[in-house]
């Protein structure tokens, strides 16, 4: 039997992960794809609970959070493309201004 | 044993797709560890008894999310990232923190591992599979969260094909 | 011995049959294809390899294997080499949750395996073989992992004609997988289940029962046939074929998204379209037309017996390939913003009026 816990500490793990690629990356997709991981995470400790309580509310959950994560991926890549066409690069640190 | 062997080898990968994704210069390789990393969280649902939310996963995030991801990756042709001062800055700042946040919350989880037990391998309800009951949830307790869902998606829709085309001037 | 390892053994022995099987027809999908759009257009098609030109796939399989496998220069090498093989790797995955029969009672032993890589078979208080209950969805999950094959092989090549081939071809496939899914939960809502073999059991019987129409049987392609068209279309669509195979299409884009392939990566590519059209006829078998089910010849001896319900899976998925190659002969291809609005501005409404209907239907006869 696998212990609950393992299940949770991969998750803050992941999580962990998560957040160092969000301040360490400097491409904007890149760190958009540290924003799916900590969901991915968070997914991982909402079935664990689930499986451990009994209840199937977790995998319901789980369903809005993957809801809730295609949109923002949709949209944030839509506004990456349009950052893209006007400031043409994809560094973060050179779009810190909101001049030119 | 084997649920033990089984986690282990999935969770080795899981953690090794997302090292990756923290250590590659390009986006394309970081897009494909993460794709690794979702298809191993599936396995990992599989283990937990979550056959349908599992199968949904890689389709939904492997199969649609990021497909999206790697598409913008090559329409605006990414390239190998250059280190700046600010990431210099952030690796000395945020490093350590990063690091810190993980162990207190791995402190906090095993100060309480003797009290929440073992997780059960495979399914959890005996009457009907994973299908069924989630569905009956779903469209039952939970049907304003899933028609609220759905004029979201509708929205994100709209907000991506208004901001991605091109102005006519 | 205790059922895991009969399970294994009788598994890798399904698995060695199984692609040995599937490989061999594929290869013998490309001598029909090329003979049948030969009598189409008049011509022989190959008839100097053998009799007939049946050793023809042979002499391409040689021409495969020793032809140079050049690697140009300024690719992404380890994409270049993994696309092929994710894309091959991921049409055979799809193989192994398709039932092809009821189940094989082994002659030396008192066993039996049902006919399905991912069959288990039945205890004594759930007699008849089960398998995994979501094998539906794992379908159209690895389908939708086989995008990244395409789209992966374009962007490696470093060229545009590659590039150009392979979003075109990725942006084809993902807005025709919708459809494709879509198009089947009126088949699923029917069926009440997701498990392939369990569908092809509700199929057994007939729509009238004891009357004069009981000869018809109760295949789902009677009360779904819109579905059934839908699919068919959203299949072509997904499986890159003629009318909507512009992104290989050799007069638009050189070859699309393996321009730069050469020999056996090529073939892997090559293999993986043809793998996908078997897998595809026979979800359609399955879901519409009743899987194995056929009629039954009690004067058999029992192994052939046994072995019956594949004669007739093969039949159907033969007149799939058929048609498939038909309609490759026959009609022109779709332009590329013709291609997508019919995917999104017709198949998809279609699809969830079509999920509509058949929902009212089912709820209000229960």
């Amino acid at each position: 039997m696998v212990p609950l816990s393992w299940y949770l500490i991969l998750s803050a793990v992941l999580f962990c992960l998560g957040v160092s690629a969000f301040l360490l990356k400097r491409n904007i997709i890149t760190i958009f794809m540290a924003i799916e991981l900590m969901l991915n995470a968070v997914n991982l400790s909402f079935i664990a609970f689930a499986n451990y309580l009994g209840k199937l509310s977790g995998h319901v959950f789980v369903f809005f959070v993957m809801v809730v994560a295609a949109a923002e991926a949709a949209v944030g890549l839509a506004i990456i493309i349009a950052i893209y066409r006007t400031r043409e690069t994809l560094n973060v640190d050179r779009v810190n201004l909101l001049k030119l | 044993m084997m649920p033990q062997i089984l986690f282990l080898f999935f969770a080795a990968i899981c953690v090794a797709g997302a090292i990756n994704l923290v250590l590659q210069r390009h986006p394309i390789n970081s897009a494909l560890s993460l794709v690794v990393v979702m298809a191993s969280l599936a396995a990992l649902y599989l283990l937990l008894g979550a056959e349908f939310v599992g199968a949904v996963h890689v389709i939904v995030y492997a199969g649609a999310i990021m497909v999206l991801f790697v598409f913008v990756i090559m329409l605006l042709n990414a390239g190998a990232e250059e280190q700046s001062q600010g990431s210099r800055i952030a690796l000395l700042i945020g490093g350590p923190g990063v690091a810190v946040f993980a162990g207190v919350l791995m402190w906090l989880v095993t100060r309480g591992d003797k009290a929440i037990g073992n997780a059960k391998v495979g399914g959890m309800i005996s009457s009907g599979d994973n299908t069924h009951n989630v569905a009956s949830l779903l469209f039952k307790e939970f049907l304003l969260p899933f028609e609220v869902t759905s004029v979201l998606i509708l929205i994100a829709i709209m907000g991506a094909v208004v901001l991605a085309s091109r102005k006519e001037s | 011995m205790n059922p895991t390892t009969t399970f294994l053994i009788a598994a890798v022995v399904k698995i060695a049959l199984v692609i040995f099987i599937l490989l061999t027809g594929v290869a013998y999908t490309t001598w029909l294809e090329r003979k049948v759009i030969g009598r189409i257009q008049n011509r022989w098609g190959p008839t100097r390899v053998g009799p007939f030109g049946l050793l023809q796939p042979l002499a391409d399989g040689v021409k495969f294997i020793l032809k140079e496998d050049m690697i140009p220069d300024n690719v992404h090498r380890g994409l270049f080499i993994l696309a092929p093989m994710l894309a091959l790797v991921m049409s055979l995955i799809s193989i192994s949750v398709i039932p092809f029969g009821e189940g094989l009672h082994v002659p030396m032993t008192h066993t039996t395996t049902p006919l399905q890589i991912t069959g288990v078979p039945g205890t004594t208080d759930h007699p008849g073989p089960t398998d995994i209950n979501i094998g539906l969805l794992l379908i159209l999950g690895v389908t939708s992992i086989g995008v990244y094959g395409i789209a992966l092989a374009g962007w490696s090549s470093n060229s545009k004609y590659a590039l150009l081939g392979a979003l075109r071809a990725s942006a084809q496939m993902i807005s025709y997988e919708l459809a494709l899914g879509l198009s089947l939960v009126g088949v699923l809502m029917m069926a009440g289940t997701l498990s392939l073999r369990q569908i092809v059991n509700t199929q057994a019987g007939s729509w009238f029962p004891g009357g004069p129409l009981h000869l018809v049987p109760h295949w789902y392609i009677f009360p779904q046939f819109i579905a059934f068209f839908i699919y068919l279309m959203a299949a072509y669509a997904e499986t890159n074929r003629i009318p909507f195979d512009l992104p290989e299409a050799e007069t638009e884009l050189v070859a699309g998204y393996h321009t730069e392939y050469s020999s056996m990566k090529f073939a892997m590519f090559f293999m993986a379209e043809y793998v996908n059209m078997i897998t595809v006829s026979c979800v359609a078998t399955l879901m519409f037309f009743g899987g194995w089910h056929g009629p039954s010849l009690p004067f058999l001896p029992q192994l052939l017996q046994d072995l019956l319900p594949i004669l007739w899976f093969a039949a159907k998925i033969f007149v799939f390939m058929f048609v498939y190659i038909w309609i490759r002969g026959t009609l022109p291809r779709f332009r590329y913003d013709q291609l997508m609005a019919f995917g999104w501005k017709f198949l998809l409404p279609l699809a969830i009026a079509n999920i509509i209907v058949t929902s009212l239907i089912v709820a209000w006869r229960a």
